[in-house]
């Protein structure tokens, strides 16, 4: 009784539902086949990335609206300054992963020391980032495209660095971006699980008053929690751009709803102070799994997207009403 | 003509809170129920007031059985609960608040504001409470609060009223209201459930008194012909000598020295809520602060915990050195702790566990270098569970799920890792058990005992006298009396109080 009562099990529970579901619908036999589910794990890690910063902010009590754009602007300066400016890739990744911080501690700065709402401030946020991936890409997307001499475009070699984040290792078996993405799982884990910081983000989220009058720095807390999502999302948009090959500054629009359906379909609850990365990561291949067996199986975008709306839903209340 | 619940069992996934419990309420009578929490009081009213529609007994009025689905159907028989936590919408006003699911209209559709408003000052003109009845329900205090909640109860023509611990949040003054008005309620033949801790309320207002210990009902007697010491008996099921610890202080050195203490009304502070208050406190000592609402004790405390990040006025020399209040870390760091008057709101995180409740105020002292030591904490938190006798299934248990007195220990427990000097306590005992309160009232003398030094604000006066060492009285944010231990009774310092 006290194993269905957890919530780690419960997820465990949705997402095994969806895999008996692929196991039905295995579309000939291909839900069956490793590479499926390599391939599944590959597309949700960059979701799952985001997700992995959403879970911090969500747990803290907020909520980032931002981390489509500022995913995007992150894609979009790297491939500015590794393809058109040919900045090495060092500082190319160190200065995109300061911008997307800096994005995550300019909303972080905004609630906790102005106390505008989460909502709010990265609603502002979404907005404005979206539009600095715009400026400084004059809205068009920066590839490897360079003109030839004889008026036809044609495309240089991208940086290895694309190449590699965009490769499989470990005999073809496992994807880079996917090893990022169990990367900032276990950061978090350790933060949340390890480190006097993460007792604060539950603190805080659970009680803020009862935080702050227990002297637990709330400010700091949140601002922090702020800054690495916004250092996350960065990650993702490195990976992003390398996927694409390219810096597109509409790149990422509407991911910051799939990442708060993953987090929320893991069980962590949107008012905070509750939940965990284990669920998180768990929510992820639910999702990841859920639009894969939809794909595979030829489901058309309409459907596909209701078919996703309903799932969540049933998902979610398959959680909470079980007894 | 009566109430009757009989045989009421009910269980909460698998464990039994009721266990065939009979009670019995009668037109025009206060009937007290009482019990330690736990006991099963709050499930039995909410059963009666159609909140659990799923037990097992019988329930029935003037001999017709009863079986509601929810409270809007209990409501609609008669039936209505004041809870605790008072079920209101602070963002509305008075008058739609009070009429709030039964909305006077014209022809089922258009809200007639003028009956609505000519019903209400009617009826509050009777209780004797004038408020503007177009300002949101929010910016009254509790006690305002709660009359109207009496009043949207006669406005149901209730002919029972259940009374959950109405009196926990009201000073003295405020309970003489309320009892006026259960006065008026029994004169018109209503019965009223009145839950209460207090021995005095309980003996000044009750008529029958039924008790309930783990889910059954020990006895029901007439409240004149019950001692106190039986009573005990029955709530706790062992004897309590005496209702407080025999106390022998013995001042130490100075710990906290407040001179000329200001603090600005965190609600408009263009006013003052505390103005010019001097006062010392010494270790081992318990000094008590009495006053109504509004006084400015609450705000006192907060004040000097660094509670409301404005900066206090004044000056205050914490062990001789001088101390500016910033914020609540400074605070602590220095070796103050504030235990705030509301627990589930300023006191705990409902949802974490009894571990990492106990340890939020000293954290750093469980961790190296930003890395939690989970099982130093958890050691330490045991030993707290026992020092303070805290009843729990594990350390692991949400306290959001423990009883009141137990979340308060927790509470305790969470400030005395902190290793304070001063300890300001803010209605310790509030919405706690009798045999938790006796625990609370022993630890008191065994931290004093050990030199802590206690400023202690409670609206129980019998608690105040039999406490404190000394005695401030404030009234409109000063401090207007001083009381030594014995000097002075319950009327006098009321009187003081209230300004006289």
């Amino acid at each position: 009784m006290t194993l269905l009562r957890s919530p780690l099990f419960r997820a465990f529970l949705a997402l095994l539902f969806v895999v008996v579901l692929g196991f039905i619908f295995n579309a000939g036999g291909s839900f069956l086949r490793w590479d499926t589910h390599r391939d599944m794990l590959r597309q949700i890690s960059v979701f799952g990335i985001l997700a992995c910063g959403m879970t911090l902010v969500i747990i803290a009590g907020g909520i980032d609206l931002s981390v489509g754009s500022v995913l995007g602007f992150s894609a979009v300066l790297f491939a500015l300054l590794s393809l058109r400016l040919g900045w090495p890739a060092g500082w190319a990744i160190a200065v995109s992963l300061a911008a997307g911080a800096a994005c995550g501690l300019v909303s972080g700065g905004l609630i906790a020391k102005f106390r505008i709402q989460p909502f709010i401030a990265t609603l502002a946020m979404m907005v404005f980032a979206r539009g600095l991936a715009k400026f400084i890409s004059g809205g068009q997307k920066i590839s490897t495209a360079v003109l030839r001499p004889d008026g036809n475009y044609g495309y240089a070699d991208a940086p290895a660095f694309f190449s590699f984040l965009n490769s499989k290792i470990l005999g073809q078996n496992i994807a880079v971006v996917t090893l990022l993405f169990l990367l900032c799982v276990a950061v978090c884990g350790v933060i949340l699980a390890r480190l006097r910081w993460g007792r604060h983000i539950y603190a805080v989220g659970g009680n803020e008053e009862a935080a702050r009058l227990s002297g637990v720095p709330v400010a700091a807390t949140k601002l922090l929690a702020y800054g690495l999502s916004g250092f996350f999302c960065a990650v993702a948009g490195l990976c992003q751009a390398a996927q694409e090959v390219q810096g597109d500054p509409e790149t990422g629009t509407s991911y910051e709803l799939t990442a708060i359906a993953i987090v929320v379909i893991g069980g962590t609850n949107l008012l905070g102070g509750k939940g965990g990365i284990g669920l998180t990561f768990i929510g992820a291949m639910t999702i990841g799994y859920l639009e894969k067996i939809l794909s595979i199986n030829a489901v058309g975008e309409a459907s596909r997207l209701m078919l996703t709306g309903a799932i969540i839903v049933g998902a979610v209340l398959f959680q909470k009403y079980r007894k | 003509m009566a109430l009757r619940m009989t045989g009421i069992s009910k269980s909460f996934s698998g464990c039994r809170v009721l266990d065939g419990v009979s009670f019995e309420l009668q037109p025009g009578e206060v009937h007290v129920l009482a019990g330690e929490n736990g006991a099963g009081k709050t499930t039995l009213i909410k059963i009666l007031a159609g909140v659990y529609p799923d037990y097992s007994g019988e329930i029935s009025w003037d001999g017709e059985r009863l079986k509601f689905k929810s409270p809007a159907e209990a409501a609609a028989r008669g039936i209505v609960a004041i809870h605790q936590d008072l079920a209101q919408v602070p963002s509305l006003s008075v008058r739609d608040n009070l009429f709030l699911g039964r909305e006077r209209t014209k022809a089922g559709l258009w809200m007639d504001y003028r009956a609505e408003a000519a019903e209400a000052t009617a009826f509050l003109k009777e209780f004797g409470v004038e408020i503007d009845l177009r300002r949101p329900i929010g910016e009254y205090p509790v006690s305002v609060r709660q009359m109207i909640e009496i009043a949207r109860a006669m406005i149901a023509d209730a002919g029972a009223v259940i009374m959950d611990e109405p009196t926990s949040a009201l000073n003295a003054v405020e309970v003489e209201r309320l009892f006026a008005i259960i006065r008026e309620l029994k004169s018109r033949n209503r019965g009223i459930v009145f839950i209460s801790h207090r021995l005095e309320e309980i003996y000044r207002i009750g008529d029958r008194i039924t008790v309930l210990r783990d889910g059954s009902r020990i006895g029901t007697e007439d409240v004149p012909a019950l001692t106190p010491d039986r009573l005990f008996q029955w709530m706790v099921g062992r004897d309590v000598t005496g209702q407080f610890p025999p106390r022998t202080p013995s001042p130490g050195e100075n710990v906290l020295e407040v001179r000329d203490f200001c603090v600005a009304d965190p609600s408009r502070p263009a006013r003052r809520a505390v103005q010019n208050v001097r006062f010392d406190l010494r270790a081992g000592e318990i000094v008590g602060i009495a006053g109504l609402q509004g006084s400015g004790k609450s705000e006192l405390l907060n004040g000097l915990f660094g509670a409301y990040g404005r900066p206090p006025g004044g000056s205050v020399r914490l062990r001789g050195r001088p101390f500016r209040v910033t914020s609540p870390s400074a605070s602590i760091a220095r070796g103050m702790a504030l235990l705030t008057n509301d627990r589930k709101r300023t006191g705990l995180v409902p949802e974490m566990g009894i571990v990492p409740n106990m340890t939020l105020a000293s954290l750093r002292r469980f961790s190296s270098w930003g890395w939690m030591k989970p099982r130093r904490e958890a050691s330490s938190a045991d030993g707290y569970m026992r020092a303070l006798s805290i009843k729990a299934r594990s350390l692991r248990q949400e306290v959001g799920t423990l009883s009141g007195g137990n979340q308060q220990k927790v509470v305790m427990a969470k400030w005395l890792q902190t290793e304070p000097r001063a300890l300001l306590l803010d209605e310790p005992t509030l919405g706690v058990d009798v045999g938790a309160k006796h625990d609370i009232y022993r630890l008191l003398n065994d931290w004093t005992g050990e030199g802590k030094a206690i400023l202690l604000v409670t609206s129980e006066i019998e608690e105040l006298l039999a406490l404190s060492d000394r005695i401030l009285v404030m009234h409109r944010g000063r401090v207007v009396s001083e009381f030594k231990r014995g000097e002075a009774g319950r009327e006098r310092i009321i009187q003081a109080a209230m300004g006289a």
